[in-house]
C-alpha cells in the first residue's frame, strides 16, 4: 500500500508543473510556428489540413520564410541585432569580469554585502532604469556632459557609436550602453560564484613554479572561468537579441532591432504569421547559444550533485 | 609588496566605478523627482509638485491598483508552480522527460520575451476561437508572468533544496512521517527563507513586466508599466520620477522589513534549537 502512495504523490509532484509548462510553453510554441505557415484569411486562420472532395489537403504557406531572406530590410534587422548583443555582452564582460573578479577575492565579511548590492537594482523596476539613463544622456544631462566635456564623444564618434559628436541619445552608443546596464548583474553574478569557489592554491602553485601573476591569471584563472563566462555571456546576448523595451526608449531610427520588427508587424501591421515567422527565425538564430546554456546549466547541476 | 598594494587598490576603484555606474540612474531618478523645473538638464530647486499630480492620475492610480493585484497572485502562483517543479528536479534524478522538463523550466529566464509573449497570445486566441474562453486580461497576464515567475522561482528554490541535508528527511522517515508531514515539518521550515525571496522576486518581476503586459492585456486592463511605458516613449515626465522614487522606497523598505524578519526567524529557530539541546530545568 505505501509504495503505490509514493507513487502516486511522486507523480502529481511531477505531473503538476509538467502539464502546466507543456500547456504554457511547449503548446504555445507549437501554434506559433504552425500559425507562421498559415494563410490568414480576415480574422480567421485557414486550417492547415483540410478534408474536401475525399482528399487530405495540407496548405502550408511558406511565403513568410521567404520573404524574410529575400528581404534586405529584415536582414540588415537580424544583422544588426546580433551586432549590438554582442557589443553588449562584450561591453558586459569588459566590466562584468573584473568586477566579480575583485568581488571574489574581496575579504570574506565584505563578500555578503557587495553580493546584495550587485542584486538590490534587480528589486528597482528595471523600466524605470532605463527611463533614468533617457534624462542622464539628453542634451545637457549630466553624463552627457561628462563624456562631451571629456572629449570621449569624438572617440565615440570615430567608433562609429554617434553619428555626429555632441549627439549622445538615440544611437547606437546609447542603446548598447542601456542594455549593458540592464544586463550587467546577469553577466556579474555567474562569475562571481564561478570565481569564489577557485582554489586558489592553484595560483600559489603557479607563483612558485615561477609564473608572474599576469601569467597565472591568463593560464589559470580565466581558462576555469570559461564556464561562469559562457553562462554570462548567454544570460546577456540571448534576451538582447530579442530586445523591445531598451531600443524603444534609448535607440534610434539607426537602430532598428528584430524585436521591434516583431512588435510592429504585430500591432501595426496586424500580420500575426509575418509576426510569427519572424519570431521562429529568431527562434533559430538564438538556439545554439541557448542550447550552450543549457548544457552548461546541466553540467553545473551535476557538480552540485 | 607595492604592486599588492597597487592592485588592491585598482581593484576597489573598479568595485566603487561598477557600483556608481548601477546606482547612477537610481539616484538621479529621486532627485529628479524633487526638481522644480519639468526638464532634467537644470536644477531649479525643491519642490512636491509632481507628487501632487499624481495624487490626482487617476489613470496612473488605477493601473498601479491593477498591477499590485496581478503581482500578487504572481507571486503565490509562481512560488507555488516554482516550488513543485524544483523538488521534482531535486528529489527524483530520473524521470521519463526529465531533460525536456529542466529545459523548459530554464528556458523562459532567456527567452525573448517578444517571443513568449507572441506564442502565448496566439495559443490563447486559439484557444478562444475554438472555446470562447478566455477573454484578455488580468487572467492571462496572470499566466505569462506566472509562466516566467515560475522560472525564477524555480532557480531560487533549487539552489536552497541542494543545500539541504537529506538526512533530515530520512531521519523523519524513519521516525514514521508520512512524504507530507516530512514536507511539512522538515523541508518547508527549512526552505521558507528561500520561498519568501522568490515570493518578492516575482512580485517585482511581475510590477515591472512591459512586454509580456503588452501581449497578453485586453482593453481596460492596462498595467502600470504599460503606462509608464507609453510616456516614457512620448518624452520626459517628472511625474513618472515621482512614481518610481515611490516605488524604490516601497521596495527598499519591502526587502529589508523582509530580510529582517528572516534574520529574526533564523535567530529564533537557532536559539530553539539551541534551548531543545538544554535539560529541562
Amino acid at each position: 500500500m505505501k509504495p503505490a502512495r509514493l507513487l502516486s504523490g511522486r507523480k502529481a509532484l511531477i505531473g503538476a508543473p509538467y502539464l502546466w509548462l507543456l500547456l504554457f510553453f511547449a503548446l504555445p510554441f507549437l501554434i506559433l510556428v504552425k500559425i507562421s505557415v498559415s494563410e490568414m484569411e480576415t480574422v480567421v486562420f485557414k486550417d492547415l489540413i483540410t478534408y474536401r472532395d475525399g482528399l487530405l489537403q495540407l496548405s502550408v504557406k511558406l511565403g513568410n520564410y521567404v520573404f524574410i531572406g529575400e528581404d534586405a530590410l529584415y536582414f540588415k534587422t537580424y544583422v544588426a541585432s546580433l551586432k549590438y548583443a554582442a557589443a553588449t555582452t562584450l561591453l558586459c564582460l569588459l566590466i562584468g569580469y573584473p568586477f566579480a573578479y575583485f568581488m571574489a577575492r574581496a575579504s570574506a565579511s565584505a563578500q555578503p554585502a557587495l553580493l546584495m548590492a550587485v542584486m538590490l537594482p534587480f528589486w528597482t523596476s528595471f523600466l524605470l532604469r532605463v527611463y533614468a539613463w533617457k534624462g542622464l544622456l539628453s542634451d545637457n544631462g549630466w553624463v552627457a556632459d561628462l563624456i562631451i566635456g571629456s572629449g570621449a564623444d569624438q572617440l565615440l564618434h570615430a567608433l562609429g557609436m554617434i553619428s555626429a559628436p555632441g549627439k549622445l541619445m538615440h544611437t547606437p552608443f546609447s542603446l548598447v550602453l542601456g542594455m549593458a546596464y540592464t544586463y550587467l548583474p546577469f553577466m556579474i553574478l555567474p562569475l562571481y560564484s564561478n570565481l569564489a569557489k577557485m582554489d586558489l592554491r592553484l595560483l600559489e602553485a603557479a607563483a612558485d613554479l615561477g609564473a608572474s601573476p599576469w601569467v597565472a591569471f591568463w593560464k589559470i584563472t580565466v581558462p576555469l572561468s570559461k564556464a561562469g563566462i559562457i553562462a554570462g555571456s548567454m544570460l546577456v546576448f540571448i534576451p538582447c537579441v530579442g530586445e523591445f523595451v531598451i531600443p524603444e526608449l534609448l535607440g534610434g531610427p539607426e537602430t532598428l532591432m528584430i524585436g521591434r520588427v516583431l512588435w510592429d508587424e504585430f500591432f501595426s501591421n496586424n500580420d500575426w504569421p509575418m509576426a510569427a515567422s519572424v519570431a521562429v527565425v529568431m527562434i533559430l538564430l538564438i538556439i545554439v547559444p541557448l542550447a550552450l546554456f543549457n548544457k552548461y546549466q546541466a553540467e553545473a547541476q551535476e557538480k552540485r550533485a | 609588496m607595492t604592486t599588492q598594494r597597487v592592485n588592491q587598490w585598482f581593484g576597489r576603484g573598479w568595485l566603487a566605478a561598477g557600483f556608481v555606474f548601477l546606482y547612477l540612474p537610481i539616484v538621479a531618478l529621486v532627485l529628479y523627482s524633487f526638481n522644480d523645473s519639468p526638464l532634467p538638464n537644470q536644477w531649479r530647486g525643491f519642490t512636491l509638485r509632481w507628487y501632487r499630480a499624481l495624487a490626482q492620475d487617476h489613470e496612473l492610480l488605477n493601473s498601479l491598483g491593477l498591477s499590485l493585484r496581478i503581482a500578487f497572485a504572481t507571486a503565490c502562483g509562481s512560488v507555488v508552480l516554482g516550488t513543485l517543479a524544483a523538488l521534482a528536479l531535486v528529489k527524483y534524478r530520473r524521470f521519463t522527460g526529465r531533460t525536456a522538463f529542466s529545459g523548459m523550466v530554464s528556458a523562459p529566464l532567456v527567452m525573448p520575451e517578444v517571443v513568449l509573449g507572441l506564442s502565448l497570445l496566439l495559443m490563447l486566441v486559439s484557444v478562444q476561437r475554438a472555446i470562447g474562453f478566455p477573454e484578455r486580461g488580468l487572467l492571462t497576464i496572470w499566466m505569462g508572468h506566472a509562466l516566467l515567475g515560475m522560472a525564477y522561482a524555480t532557480v531560487v528554490v533549487q539552489a536552497r533544496l541542494t543545500e539541504l541535508n537529506p538526512q533530515l528527511e530520512e531521519a523523519a522517515m524513519d521516525l514514521g512521517a508520512r512524504p507530507w508531514q516530512v514536507f511539512t515539518l522538515v523541508t518547508l521550515p527549512m526552505i521558507t527563507q528561500s520561498l519568501m525571496s522568490a515570493w518578492l522576486l516575482t512580485f517585482t518581476l511581475s510590477l515591472d513586466d512591459v512586454v509580456l503586459s503588452a501581449f497578453l492585456s485586453g482593453p481596460g486592463s492596462t498595467t502600470m508599466p504599460l503606462v509608464i511605458f507609453s510616456r516614457a516613449r512620448l518624452g520626459l515626465d517628472p511625474s513618472v520620477n515621482a512614481v518610481a522614487t515611490l516605488i524604490v522606497a516601497v521596495v527598499a523598505v519591502g526587502v529589508v522589513a523582509a530580510s529582517y524578519w528572516i534574520a529574526r526567524q533564523e535567530r529564533r529557530r537557532q536559539h530553539e534549537r539551541a534551548q531543545a539541546g538544554q535539560p529541562a530545568a
